[in-house]
């Protein structure tokens, strides 16, 4: 058997008490926010859709309209951010308005808008990607890698 | 040896008490829609008070607490010998940049959302020490400053878990002096810091409430005194979540809790108010205290409080780094 010392009956209290904090600690609504991500999410794309669709019904090529719908969606997300309705979006959707693209353009105009108060070069230029840039540095590494394979393989 | 005033392991008791002479309160607008509304001096009309940053803003917003505070007692700037003040940002800027324009001696003091309490404390023992006649204690907290220090820029879409709170934008003043009438600080005590291994940051009831227990029960068990002898114990910014831990914490411990038992965090705001848990950040005791709280005193609805203010020693760097939250909580007894 251990022998009980200061260290174990600390770490024993420090359980013990996290215990307690789990039991009393409010649960998140799950149901109702995956509810409100699913909307949201699902009206963000059907929108790009519709876009989609319309600059392919107006002749642009597939690659081409792809594009031009991603720069439309970021324009839309940024918009949304700069007149102050997508963090109000944000608080309901959760993970519906976070993972489309203009989820994406809104935490860059997000952290440019926070940090212009402390002028263009050290505030916007070094603190724009501060939250985007995991997404950035680990979405060129996966796509490096990926890239690798290729070569390599087929 | 312990002191001629110390008590029991934690406490101090004064022989002159500090007075309470005058105090202010301003909030923000969202504190103002809040069931208090009307007990607090002033209710920002916006966030940003004519500035062009939240850390402006708070600065502007100390000054003018301060100012009031000490106007209430026909007081001008230059009559106030000390001011001891505090708030969440880093290098205490907010209570920086307003002593500079205030030009009174400072000294500037950081316990996170206990900061209030902190001052109270400190400038009652300055004055029993016949240091000071005349000590203005302050503290303040901005919501979009402490979001974007501690959390993320303020337009970013987060959805918030429901332990988590709002920190309140918030401040509140008091003049104290070592002769005269009103309410005034018979003992307090000064916490230790206590880490219970939390380190969800968007849960500072759960790191806070292990402070405030170790806290009360110190101050009760130092001064002999029932867990009654208080019309109202109330601490700073433990939220529901910390609230109701904190009741648990007194039933393991044997000790019986106090009967009057609230929180400034969770009385400043309306459960519709989308806050969480409820409110937290300096000024959310700060305010409560120096509005409602005191209000209540003068009408003589409470006679004796114990403010308890709850401060979690959180930092962003160390949190990422794996390190848990301590947290403190300071005591002090306000009779009259």
């Amino acid at each position: 058997m251990e022998i009980p010392n200061a260290e174990n009956l600390k770490q024993a209290e420090i359980d013990e008490y996290d215990s307690l904090v789990q039991q009393l600690k409010p649960k998140p609504p799950l149901l109702k926010h995956c509810f409100w991500a699913f909307v949201v999410g699902g009206l963000i794309c059907v929108l790009a859709q519709i876009i989609l669709d319309f600059l392919q019904a107006g002749g642009m090529g597939q690659t081409d309209a792809s594009s031009v719908t991603s720069v439309i969606m970021i324009f839309l997300g940024a918009l949304l951010t700069g007149i102050g309705v997508y963090d109000k979006l944000g608080k309901t959707a959760g993970a519906g308005s976070i993972v489309p693209i203009t989820g994406f353009s809104n935490v860059i105009v997000a952290s440019a808008m926070e940090f212009k108060r402390e002028g263009y070069i050290f505030g916007v230029g070094a603190h724009i990607f501060s939250i985007a840039g995991p997404t950035l540095v680990f979405g060129f590494a996966v796509s490096t890698l990926i890239g690798l394979i290729k070569l390599l393989f087929m | 040896m312990p002191g001629p005033k110390k008590r029991g392991m934690q406490t101090v008791i004064f022989d002159n008490p500090a007075i309470l002479a005058s105090w202010a309160s301003v909030v923000g607008p969202k504190e103002g829609e809040g069931p208090w509304g009307n007990d607090f001096d002033i209710i920002m009309p916006d966030y940003l008070l004519g500035e062009e940053t939240w850390e402006k803003a708070e600065n502007k917003m100390l000054k003018q607490t301060v100012e009031l505070a000490l106007n209430k007692a026909g007081l001008q700037n230059n009559e106030a010998e000390l001011l001891l003040a505090g708030d969440l940002l880093n290098q205490l800027v907010a209570s920086n940049f307003a002593a500079a324009e205030l030009s009174i001696p400072f000294l500037g003091l950081y316990g996170a959302c206990s900061t209030m309490v902190q001052a109270l404390l400190t400038g009652s023992m300055l004055i029993d020490g016949g240091f000071f006649e005349r000590v203005v204690t302050a503290a303040c907290s901005h919501h979009y400053s402490a979001e974007r220090q501690f959390r993320f820029p303020t337009e970013q879409g987060v959805q918030k878990p429901p332990s988590s709170q709002w920190t309140a934008t918030a401040a509140g003043a008091v003049v104290l002096e070592s002769s005269g009438t009103g309410p005034r600080i018979t003992s307090a005590t000064i916490g230790r810091v206590v880490d219970m291994g939390q380190s969800d940051v968007n849960d500072m009831g759960s790191a806070m409430a292990p402070a405030a227990a170790d806290t009360i029960k110190m101050h009760l068990q130092d001064l002999n005194l029932l867990p009654d002898y208080y019309d109202l114990v109330v601490t700073g910014d433990l939220g529901k979540v910390g609230m109701a831990i904190l009741g648990q914490l007194f039933g393991k411990e044997g000790v019986v809790p106090p009967p009057n038992h609230s929180d400034c965090g969770v009385l400043l705001f309306d459960e519709k108010q989308e806050i969480g848990s409820g409110g937290s950040g300096c000024g959310c005791c700060a305010s409560m205290f120096c509005g409602p709280l005191l209000k209540k005193m003068i009408k003589a609805e409470i006679k004796k409080l114990l403010l308890v203010g709850t401060g979690a020693l959180m930092s962003p760097t160390t949190n990422f780094q794996g390190s848990t939250i301590p947290a403190i909580a300071h005591a002090v007894a306000i009779e009259y």
